[in-house]
């Protein structure tokens, strides 16, 4: 059936700009400022979904943010689709796609509805209950689960579309643009403020800007009117940045708050192409305004969640605002005046208004004697008992009230209509204000939780904090500004005021209906489908935590985080507990108000930017001789050079094999290389390593290992004495950072006192390690006139020379066990050195190895990578590295723990060497080691470390920790694999040149 | 996301800095005169109060300066900030 619902044109609307969308599949067409809610309400649409649990068909319910039903998928076809996207928020542009997405196959015949002839299956704490037993059935709840019960479909590809991020300081931000933000945003700017105003809306002037509430006045003037000239005169104010489309997300400590501002999801598809999508706002606020307004509260009666029941506000907004009639027969259900406003809006514009509920025994105001001038029946203490419709409504049963509230008498009137609004009174939208750790207070008379107090950073301004009335609202704006901005004065002070005031009151939380509560569906969480009847149950179960009722009964848990049903879960738990609500207190509110999408969050950090990578001077080379890549920290580090069709394996063994027998080149600028200077330098690195420095000669190079203050080896690396008072000391490549920033700890904290200073030099040096018995003749090529005579430059020290007029450091160190020179150069000449050792060496067959290689040459001679065969649990007894120790320093950096009983214990896990029996396999790092093989359960004795075949050797080798592993020299382990045990001798650390006689080659 | 007033460089944000735990636990200056126990208070015990606590802050991309701060657990309010050798404000 289609129906044109339009019914006045709107100042909002641009009727000549008709736009065509689809909706399921379905042409429409609206009008742009049309969201996709009020386009499709145009078109007499109101059945967008099913529920999440019971399939029950639900309709548009509200107009904003706080939309519970109309869930969507947006482009459903398109592989970038996006789901749970509400049509309240979506603005129609030419050729939006949509559809409703909790419901399967169709939204008009949903298999899943049977749930809802099922509900006494589906009680609170279903899910718990259920799925635990019998174990075997979950597979077909699975079945039945995922394709029924769907929260829409993620996409499946890259999102194309382009995020950003800023980051904006101001003076005073000031959060929704409805009256009372836009005045406190005019006052902040006008007294030389800098300010921001966001709105999430595509207006300014919240739900005033469409009020026609003719006994509202401002100045003489209808509030609207008035309030339009005060949007218009912003334009003019300096200071003064706004920005609509952008709803704040999070409100942290210190006014730090995150918006997400939405730049192009209203345009059509050729204009979004290479604009900025979404764009977060990181903000910093010196001071912060909330004036986020108020949500209307929903009726909770029996069935009320059919399409075609909204919320009172909603419908006078459709109406006022897009000009769309939510109904052609239309009833309203009330505990307040505010429903009135909204019968009287449809009335004025010709749109039948059956008659009104009011669960009040009576009211006066001057609204309510228009509404029986304009001879629209009013139910007084009366209320609705049950709806009927399935997939619209058509029709409600009402009743009346006890006096009590808690039961009905007297007989029973049907009333049809396709509309009803409901109206339960406001609730502050007090989100933000407890994300930013503020307390609530709660407000007996009224029913509300509102921000009492505030402070020199923070007030809420309007209904958020908890006024209602237009004169209560500008009278106390007025008074908050002056103090919260210091200013004498508001632009604003004294104006004329007009309102009528609500005198009667009455709230019930649970309304009662002729069935008793197990018959009935007063639904309290629409997106989550907890009733009354759950929050009862969990209730009589034993539940008292609001937080604990809260996700046994799923309440408040979906996307909208219950934002319309959150104070009727609170107040029947209360009324049913016998506890008042102020000590009950609320759930809390977490980021976000509203979701976000990833690709906001992230902004540009996608792709080559999502994190930091660091590349060496000499990196181009790599990339032209075909090297593979590893990541090492943020670094990427040459891992082989592969020949041709060469696998990894025969590229690192054939690249072993050439740095032990002519010449081998790695690139060990990743090294971290930390400057140490001042007069008591040696001091502190005694007290720094485990090892003596004070006698280190100027110009020798010695190997340190550093420790946690929990003995346990923390990092390992070459120093060297470059002067008197002068160190450079290089540390493992992941481990630079820490390093610096643990050694600055110990001198600001711990040691004040001594003349150090320290500074990262990692960035500063390119470093060519030259490896391999012919890496002396090449370096004689490249320095003729330096003495490498074992006299002059003997294995563990230093010279500075000048290749080609460079100044270069060269260390005569050693991580591979062959004679080794590391040449140091000025970054930016690191590339020329490097290809000037190549060159030298092209007779030699000089060959560039990785990281790979390196590790392999490191293993056959048992040196440690700390990182890899220390985990953090692991001293230098541990390793067996009881030499590197000293015994006559008094003290050092985990010193003391070293002799801590369980340190010292005999049987720790300690590195050795492992080999196995078949030297062609090769062990896998990780694997675990056992010493019997029919035991169940065995004792897992340690793992495997490092493990590699190697080509000097021709046989497997590796290192591993074990469990008294010292005292286990030749024993047979194990190493159980998944298809076959590994039979393994444990061995001595060292397994090449044991005597160190390649040093001196 | 804290405002912290470093106070070498003046106010930044939280991300600019490192907490380092516990504030006020000196290294002792003769380990090794030490038992077990009073080593392993030194190296192992920390305090995790609700209300003021005392706390050593770096301030890591920024002047790599650590100084100490009293800040109030249970609402994250930074009371003080004061310099490394400075003795903890009294209330
Ligand atoms: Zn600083």
């Amino acid at each position: 059936m289609t129906l044109n619902l339009r019914v006045k044109s709107s100042e909002f609307i641009d009727e000549t700009n008709r736009i065509s969308f689809k909706f399921d599949g379905k042409t429409y067409y609206g009008f742009k400022g049309d969201t996709l809610a009020s386009a499709l309400i145009a078109n007499n649409v109101h059945l967008v979904g099913r529920s999440f649990k019971y399939h029950r068909p639900r309709g548009i319910m509200t107009s904003g943010s706080e939309e519970p039903n109309a869930i969507v998928q947006v482009n459903p076809n398109s592989n970038i689709t996006e789901p749970n996207a509400r049509a309240t928020e979506i603005e129609i542009y030419e050729g939006l796609e949509a559809s409703s997405q909790n419901c399967w196959p169709s939204v008009n015949f949903d298999i899943g509805g049977i749930n809802n002839f099922l509900a006494p299956l589906f009680p609170a704490g279903f899910y718990y209950k259920t799925f635990m037993w019998p174990k075997s059935f979950w597979e077909k709840y699975e079945f039945f689960i995922r394709h029924s019960a769907g929260l829409g479909k993620s996409p499946n590809t890259r999102d194309p579309d382009i995020y950003d991020h800023r980051n904006i300081h101001c003076d005073v931000l000031v959060v929704g643009a409805g009256i009372s933000g836009i005045l406190a945003a005019k006052n902040a700017a006008k007294n030389n403020f800098k300010t921001l105003l966001l709105d999430e809306k595509n207006e300014l002037g919240g739900s005033t800007i469409f009020e026609a509430n003719e006994d509202n006045k401002i100045n003489h003037n209808s509030a609207s009117e008035w309030l339009k000239k005060e949007i218009n005169e912003l334009k003019n104010i300096e200071n003064l940045e706004i920005k609509t489309r952008t709803s704040v997300a999070a409100y942290h400590q210190y006014n730090y708050l995150l918006a997400r501002e939405n730049l192009t999801d209203h345009l059509v598809k050729k204009d979004k192409k290479n604009k900025i999508r979404q764009r977060l706002l990181k903000i910093r606020a010196k001071k912060v305004i909330l004036a986020t307004g108020a949500l209307e509260r929903p009726l909770i009666f029996n069935n009320n969640d059919r399409p075609g029941i909204m919320l009172s506000s909603a419908i006078k907004k459709y109406s006022n605002f897009y000009g769309v009639a939510c109904g052609t027969k239309n009833i309203f259900f009330t505990n307040n005046d505010s429903a009135y406003e909204s019968a009287l809006s449809l009335h004025n514009k010709g749109i039948k208004v059956e008659a009104i509920i009011d669960i009040r025994e009576n009211s006066d105001t001057k609204i309510i004697k228009k509404i029986n001038d304009a001879g629209i029946k009013i139910y007084w203490a009366h209320t609705i008992v049950d709806t009927r419709g399935y997939k619209r409504l058509s029709g409600v049963s009402i009743m009346k009230l006890s006096n009590d509230g808690t039961s009905v008498t007297g007989n029973k009137i049907s009333i049809s209509c396709d509309c009803l609004g409901i109206a339960g009174g406001w609730t502050p939208a007090v989100h933000l204000y407890t994300q930013s750790g503020s307390k609530l207070t709660f407000d007996e008379e009224r029913k509300i939780f509102f921000p009492k107090t505030d402070t020199k950073e923070q007030i809420s301004v309007g209904s958020c904090g908890g006024d209602f009335e237009l004169d209560e609202i500008i009278t106390n704006l007025n008074y908050k500004l002056k103090n919260f901005l210091n200013i004498n004065k508001t632009d604003f002070e004294g104006i004329s005021l007009e309102n009528d005031h609500e005198t009667s009151k009455r709230n019930i939380w649970l309304l009662p209906s002729d069935k008793t509560i197990g018959k009935t569906k007063p639904f309290v969480d629409y997106q989550n489908d907890a009733t009354a009847k759950d929050i009862k149950l969990a209730l009589r179960e034993g539940f008292r935590s609001i937080e604990h009722v809260k996700r046994y009964t799923t309440t408040g848990m979906g996307t909208d985080q219950g934002k319309l049903g959150n104070m009727h879960a609170l107040g029947i738990i209360a009324d049913t507990a016998g506890v008042k609500m102020g000590e009950l207190g609320t759930t809390t509110f977490r980021p976000p108000y509203t979701p976000l999408t990833f690709g906001t969050i992230v902004g540009r950090n996608v792709g080559e930017f999502f994190d930091t990578f660091r590349r060496t001077p000499m990196n181009d080379w790599h990339i032209k001789n075909k090297a593979e890549f590893e990541n090492v920290g943020q670094w990427k580090r040459s891992w082989y050079y592969p020949k041709e069709d060469e696998t990894m394996h025969q590229a690192v063994q054939r690249e072993s094999k050439a740095a032990r027998q002519s010449a081998g080149i790695l690139d060990a600028s990743t090294l971290g290389k930390i400057d140490i200077q001042g007069s008591d330098a040696s001091e502190f690195l005694n007290r720094v390593y485990t090892n003596a420095w004070s006698k280190l000669a100027i110009g020798k190079c010695r190997y340190g290992l550093m420790l946690n203050e929990d003995g346990m080896v923390y990092d390992d690396g070459v120093t060297t004495r470059l002067g008197e008072n002068h160190y450079i000391m290089t540390t493992t490549t992941g481990g630079a950072a820490n390093v610096l920033g643990k050694l600055e700890d110990y001198l600001q904290t711990e040691w004040p006192e001594l003349d150090v200073y320290l500074t990262s030099v990692t960035d500063h040096f390119a470093t060519a390690s030259l490896c391999g018995p012919n890496s002396k003749k090449i370096l004689n090529k490249i320095i003729p006139d330096l003495d490498l005579s074992d006299d002059n430059f003997p294995h563990m020290s230093f010279k500075e020379v000048l290749i080609d007029k460079i100044k270069c450091r060269i260390m005569r160190i050693s991580f591979t066990g062959e004679l080794s020179y590391e040449i140091n150069a000025p970054a930016s000449y690191g590339e020329a050195i490097w290809q000037k050792c190549i060159e030298a060496g092209k007779e030699f067959n000089i060959t560039p190895y990785g990281t790979e290689t390196m590790h392999l040459l490191r293993a056959e001679k048992g040196f440690i990578i700390v990182g890899q065969d220390t985990d953090g649990t692991m001293t230098p007894i541990d390793l067996q590295m009881d030499w590197i120790v000293s015994k006559k320093k008094y003290d050092f950096i985990g010193k003391r723990s070293l002799y801590r009983s369980d340190t010292m214990k005999e049987d720790r896990k300690q590195l050795v060497g492992l080999l196995t029996e078949d030297p062609n396999i090769v062990l896998e790092e990780g694997a675990q080691i056992v010493s019997e093989l029919n035991q169940k359960p065995v004792e897992m004795l340690g793992h495997v470390t490092s493990s590699y075949f190697s080509p000097n050797l021709n046989k497997s080798i590796a290192l591993a920790v074990v469990k008294d592993g010292k005292n286990m020299m030749g024993r047979k382990l194990f190493v159980p694999m998944e298809n076959k045990n590994i039979s393994v001798t444990v061995a001595n650390t060292v397994f090449y040149d044991e005597k160190n006689e390649r040093l001196n080659a | 996301m804290f405002l912290i007033n470093c106070p070498y460089c003046g106010e930044r944000d939280q991300q600019e800095f490192k907490a380092g735990g516990e504030a006020h636990i000196e290294r002792p200056k003769q380990p090794t005169e030490l038992s077990d126990d009073e080593w392993a208070e030194y190296l192992f015990m920390r305090k995790n109060i609700k209300g003021v606590q005392f706390e050593r802050w770096n301030h890591a991309h920024g002047c790599r300066k650590w100084f100490n701060m009293a800040r109030d657990t249970s609402n994250d309010e930074i009371k003080a900030i004061y310099k490394m050798g400075e003795k903890p404000p009294t209330q």
